[in-house]
């Protein structure tokens, strides 16, 4: 099995079209990866370093900007899965498709 | 007793006269002390989701037949409902009454903490879950051994699996018996055995496929029931947040405070530190990655942590209106209180003098706006997320024992999947066994810590194996090995060695704790990761040779999934 394998492994390696889903792919999950831990991060290491920023009254009343901040923190979670999602479902997916119906031939 | 229970495992109607004749007996005992009451309205309803549940469990029995309908609900699972049953995972009973009771303390500290258990979830989508679905089979170690040696390998993982699992059931199972005899009257013991039985009997006799459903009705429920209560309490402040925390610093005796973060977040090193144990802890557990295996394919995986991630973000949003709903409507209450307690200034009470602690505020809540069957309603969806969270549990460490241990380290593979699958079923009753005596024996331990080390092992061991394993060619067995041990020990041991194990829990002098941060995360995910590099680069065995050249064979699959293992169709 393992030579009919290799050679599968080294056809799909060497398409163009697997070269550019993996570039592309990749570069977008990390870019996205990035920007959570940048929000996450960066919400709690406010707070570390400069809580009052976050304690501050919104607009006069009792809500603080740490309020929206922190859910906007969870929004950003759910709006950036949405985004890998949408972006998964309708480039990459068909990209592999193209890529595996090839390998199969 | 015990006897007697474990006679009548998997007749349906057994749950039924356990509970009957614990309820009477404690309902005795209760008149005796007059400490808690039955909760009668609590007891029926949660007699009807054990039924209905034990209805699921006789179905899925009657459809699991192969190890992957045992392991993977024959990954017939969409990912709409993956994506229920992972947040029903993550949304035990310990996150829905202990933020919304960190909440109901200290006000936005509260919602700090709870964005942390979030944030993991994407980076799981961007870089684990389709490459998991691509790359394995039932357990993440499948993913480690696929190009790495499957006897060593597996050691490891099932190691790290069944450290996290046993920390986290522990927690659940103190958790449980305390909670339940508060809610419903019962003794300790009987709710600990009552739940010990029923997640044996949801496992041995359904597998995944009822561990999977018990969760998802377990996640409706639960989610149903939060939002019921936060748009109560926000009706009464005519839909106006504003207004809902103006009367919350009015009466609370932290005022102004309670909208400003407090002293969860100390220094820099501390908040990175759990930062990375929350973030990665979640991509290391076992009952979560075994559920990227139920669904058909790499889509669907990625569908599931959506769906997941806004599941848990709406709960999250919603516990922190709980926790303010507590505040203006409980704080001024005698009802809620203990007697004798305190009235400060400002006719409050302090929320540490709650009946029950703190950590009832959401239970009290639903008493408040929805009245005794409500309080039932929400009281039995609590002991029903204890059921759900630890079948699941039970599960993952089952299999961690039958497909990875047995099948590949002991029987090396000349084994047959009806074996297999046995070997998981008695699995499932020793870990509910075990579970049961831990669960009695850690009664009176302050067993808060275990869940925080749960994650630090999951982060620290399994975590950098899984990830190392699929992103870096170089990754050899001996440094996986050498490097995810580390990773473990290392983590296990500073925990033991922090504030909150050695000063809080084992009682030495304050000072005296050798690792100053309660969460080692930064420190033994470098030893780790910094050992997988290490002992994989020093390698210079034919083996690992090998080892390397296969990566690219796992490198495309991962990518595009040729040659995953597709669903199975029913």
């Amino acid at each position: 099995m393992s030579l009919e394998k290799d050679a599968l492994t080294a056809r799909v390696k060497a398409d163009p079209k697997f070269q550019e889903l993996v570039r592309k792919r990749t570069f977008f999950a990390w870019t996205l990866a990035l920007m959570m831990v940048a929000i996450y991060f960066g919400f709690v290491l406010t707070i570390a370093f400069n809580k009052q920023i976050l304690g501050q009254s919104l607009a006069g009343g009792v809500t603080t900007v740490g309020i929206p901040v922190g859910l906007g923190v969870i929004i950003s979670a759910f709006v950036l899965t949405g985004i890998y999602v949408v972006r998964a479902n309708s480039g990459f997916d068909e990209l592999t498709k193209q890529i595996v119906e090839k390998a199969k031939l | 007793m015990v006897r007697q229970l474990i006679r009548s495992l998997g007749r349906s109607a057994f749950a039924l006269t356990v509970l009957g004749s614990s309820a009477a007996f404690a309902a005795g005992a209760a008149e005796v002390s007059g400490k808690s009451d039955i909760n009668y309205e609590a007891i029926g309803m949660f007699l009807a989701f054990v039924l209905m549940t034990l209805g699921i469990t006789k179905w899925a029995a009657g459809r699991t037949k192969s190890a992957s309908d045992f392991y993977a609900a024959g990954g017939g699972i969409t990912g709409f409902q993956n994506g229920l049953a992972i947040a029903g995972d993550y949304m035990s009973a310990a996150s829905f009454l202990g933020i919304s009771g960190l909440v109901f303390a200290n006000g936005y500290d509260g919602l700090i903490y709870s964005v942390g258990w979030l944030v993991g979830w994407p980076v799981i989508l961007f870089l684990i879950a389709e490459r998991l679905r691509n790359l394995g089979k039932f357990t993440f170690a499948d993913v480690a051994a696929f190009r790495l040696d499957a006897t060593r390998i597996r050691i490891l993982s099932a190691t790290g699996t069944l450290v996290v699992v046993a920390f986290y059931l522990i927690a659940q199972m103190v958790g449980a018996g305390k909670l339940i005899q508060l809610l419903f009257g019962l003794e300790y013991l009987h709710a600990v055995v009552i739940v010990g039985c029923l997640m044996i009997v949801y496992v041995a006799f359904g597998g995944m496929v009822a561990t999977t459903w018990v969760q998802i009705i377990k996640a409706c429920l639960l989610l149903g029931g939060a939002s019921f209560m936060a748009f109560m309490v926000l009706a009464k402040f005519g839909f106006s947040p504003e207004a809902m925390f103006k009367r919350a610093t009015e009466i609370h005796p932290k005022g102004l405070a309670i909208m400003a973060p407090g002293a969860l977040i100390k220094d820099p090193i501390s908040t990175i530190s759990l930062g990375l144990a929350l973030m990665f802890g979640t991509a290391g557990l076992p009952h979560i990655l075994m559920r990227f295996f139920t669904v058909s394919d790499a889509k669907e995986a990625r569908k599931s942590v959506f769906y997941a991630t806004g599941f848990i973000g709406y709960f999250y949003i919603l516990t922190f209106i709980i926790g303010f709903g507590a505040i203006t409507l409980l704080l001024q209450d005698p009802a809620f209180f203990k007697a004798g307690a305190v009235i400060g200034a400002n006719g409050s009470y302090s929320p540490a003098d709650m009946i029950g602690t703190g950590n009832m505020s959401a239970i009290h809540l639903s008493k408040a706006v929805g009245g005794s069957w409500f309080l039932g309603f929400i009281s039995a969806v609590a002991f029903a997320t204890i059921l759900a969270v630890v079948a699941g549990l039970t599960l993952a460490g089952a299999t961690a024992i039958s497909h990875d241990l047995y099948a590949s380290v002991i029987a090396k593979g000349h084994t047959n999947e009806e074996r297999e699958v046995n070997i998981s079923k008695a699995s499932a009753v020793v870990i509910g066994i075990i579970a049961i005596g831990l669960g009695y024996m850690f009664e009176k331990i302050n067993v808060a810590f275990m869940v925080g080390l749960a994650f630090a092992v999951a982060a620290s061991c399994n975590f950098p194996v899984l990830a190392m394993s699929t992103f870096w060619r170089g990754t050899t067995t001996t440094g996986a090995l050498i490097g995810g041990f580390l990773g473990l020990i290392s983590s296990a041991t500073l925990v033991v060695l922090s504030p909150g194990v050695w000063e809080a829990t084992l009682g030495y002098p304050k000072g005296s704790a050798l690792f100053p941060y309660d969460n080692p995360a930064l420190f033994s995910m470098s030893i780790a990761f910094f050992g997988i590099w290490l002992f994989s680069v020093l390698d210079g065995s034919e083996r690992a040779q090998k080892e390397r050249a296969a990566f690219d064979a796992q490198y495309v699959r991962s990518e595009t999934g040729i040659g995953a293992s597709g669903a199975v169709s029913h």
